[in-house]
């Protein structure tokens, strides 16, 4: 059981998939300019994950070595077509939002990475944890960044929620720094995705290496 | 066919909406291979003559096969187009192997040089974006193909760009923790502040 939980819990920090893997990096940097927006790819990337980590690890003995990207991408376009249509219906301003992006699951490394790495090689219980753990991992990811990127450059954190949480009202959004002061807007353009991206990726190496290194670092600046 | 059109496009790809720093495609090879300048530019001549391939190939699948339009009434007679994803991801995952079979039979010399960054090219996200965004946009034939070329060259030009900047960071020394990818990500964000510069320039210069 143990093991499990940790299957379940590695892709949050230890093992997550943008920060520590890099991997997905191009949905990351591209939806990111909105806290909602990244909440919604992150969902529709956990479910493509999951069932194509379900799927690829059912039949992970049939199919033949030589023939495994393919029949995985064929797997993997299979249930983005489904997203795309079930967002299409349901949810059309976030379709709108992501725009060519949804589409581009399919080539997103995180899922590929994934059937290659873990499910072509464990039994379907631990793949599917494996895809909600990842599938966690990059939502969170992609909220906070989409969160820091949205309060600095816009003043505005969650806007656009609405439209994925119906129950919400219309052109919900929670204004953290008022209105009268200028957004710094670059942090929304292209310059501030890598920025806000390299620093975070900074920060988890930096949570994740080990304590004691540090201090022994520290130690050798004093003498 | 309106010329100015089409250089507008072609510029307009290069610079403003380059694939990589303004529309965030293709970050994965950016990082990887942009270490060294000639893997550099082989994997863009790479990646541009695969994006013109696969543009000339999902374009007429996609006017034709998927969403055909009747001459007459101007109806759609049939709508795949929910089909799109998988079939341009596999034909373009068909045509890379089919290219790097080509290229060692008949090609050898760019096979060596171009060959090892193809079955890379599967999976990178500039080549669907490109083949899905010209449907998108509702191009031409032509124009899709100018527009894939432009996005390869934008490829091109920032992966370049990018290798000479990635020389001088390596050489830097960061704090602890920002060392490798994270500085190279903060240096991608000035590469891409200094290419917001040209926003307009195309519009004020073919007047489109």
């Amino acid at each position: 059981m143990s093991k499990n939980l940790q299957i379940l819990t590695n892709g949050i920090l230890k093992e997550n998939p943008v920060l520590r893997l890099v991997l997905g990096t191009c949905p990351t940097l591209a939806v990111t300019t909105m806290a909602s927006n990244g909440i919604g790819m992150g969902l529709a990337a956990t479910f493509v994950l999951l069932c194509s980590n379900v799927v690829i690890s059912a039949l992970r003995n049939i199919i033949p070595n030589q023939v495994r990207i393919p029949a995985y991408i064929t797997v993997i376009a299979g249930f983005v077509s489904v997203v795309q249509m079930l967002v299409k219906a349901f949810v059309p301003s976030l379709d709108s939002a992501l725009g060519v992006y949804l589409p581009l699951i399919v080539v997103n490394c995180v899922i590929l990475g994934r059937a290659e790495m873990f499910a072509s090689k464990n039994g379907v219980l631990a793949s599917a944890l494996d895809g909600i753990g990842m599938g966690i991992g990059f939502t969170l990811t992609l909220t906070v960044m989409g969160s820091i990127r949205e309060i600095l450059g816009s003043g505005t954190w969650m806007s656009g929620l609405d439209g994925l949480f119906p129950f919400l009202p219309e052109g919900f959004k929670i204004q953290v720094i008022p209105a009268s002061i200028d957004p710094f807007s670059i942090m929304t353009g292209a310059p501030g995705g890598f920025f806000v991206y390299g620093t975070l990726m900074a920060v988890a190496i930096y949570l994740t290496t080990p304590k004691a290194k540090k201090s022994s670092a520290e130690e050798g600046g004093n003498a | 066919m309106d010329m100015m059109k089409l250089a507008s496009i072609f510029f307009t790809m290069i610079l403003v909406d380059n694939y990589v720093l303004a529309k965030f495609l293709g970050i994965c090879p950016f990082l990887g291979v942009s270490k060294k300048l000639d893997s550099a530019v082989g994997m863009s001549l790479a990646v541009t003559f695969v994006m013109v391939l696969a543009t000339a190939t999902t374009w007429p699948i996609q006017t034709f096969l998927l969403t055909p339009v009747d001459a007459v009434t101007g109806e759609l007679k049939w709508d795949l187009g929910y089909l799109q994803t998988i079939v341009f991801i596999l034909i373009i995952a068909v045509l890379v192997q089919l290219l790097e079979n080509i290229l060692k039979k008949f090609i050898p010399a760019l096979y060596k040089s171009l060959g090892v960054y193809l079955p890379l090219i599967t999976t990178n996200c500039t080549i669907l974006g490109v083949t899905i965004l010209n449907i998108d946009n509702g191009y031409t034939f032509i124009e899709s193909i100018v527009c894939a070329a432009g996005a390869g060259i934008g490829f091109l030009v920032a992966m370049v760009l990018f290798s000479g900047v990635r020389r001088r960071v390596e050489m830097a020394m960061p704090p602890k923790c920002f060392e490798g990818l994270p500085i190279t990500l903060v240096a991608a964000a000035m590469v891409s502040m200094s290419f917001m510069g040209f926003g307009g320039i195309v519009e004020s210069i073919f007047g489109v």
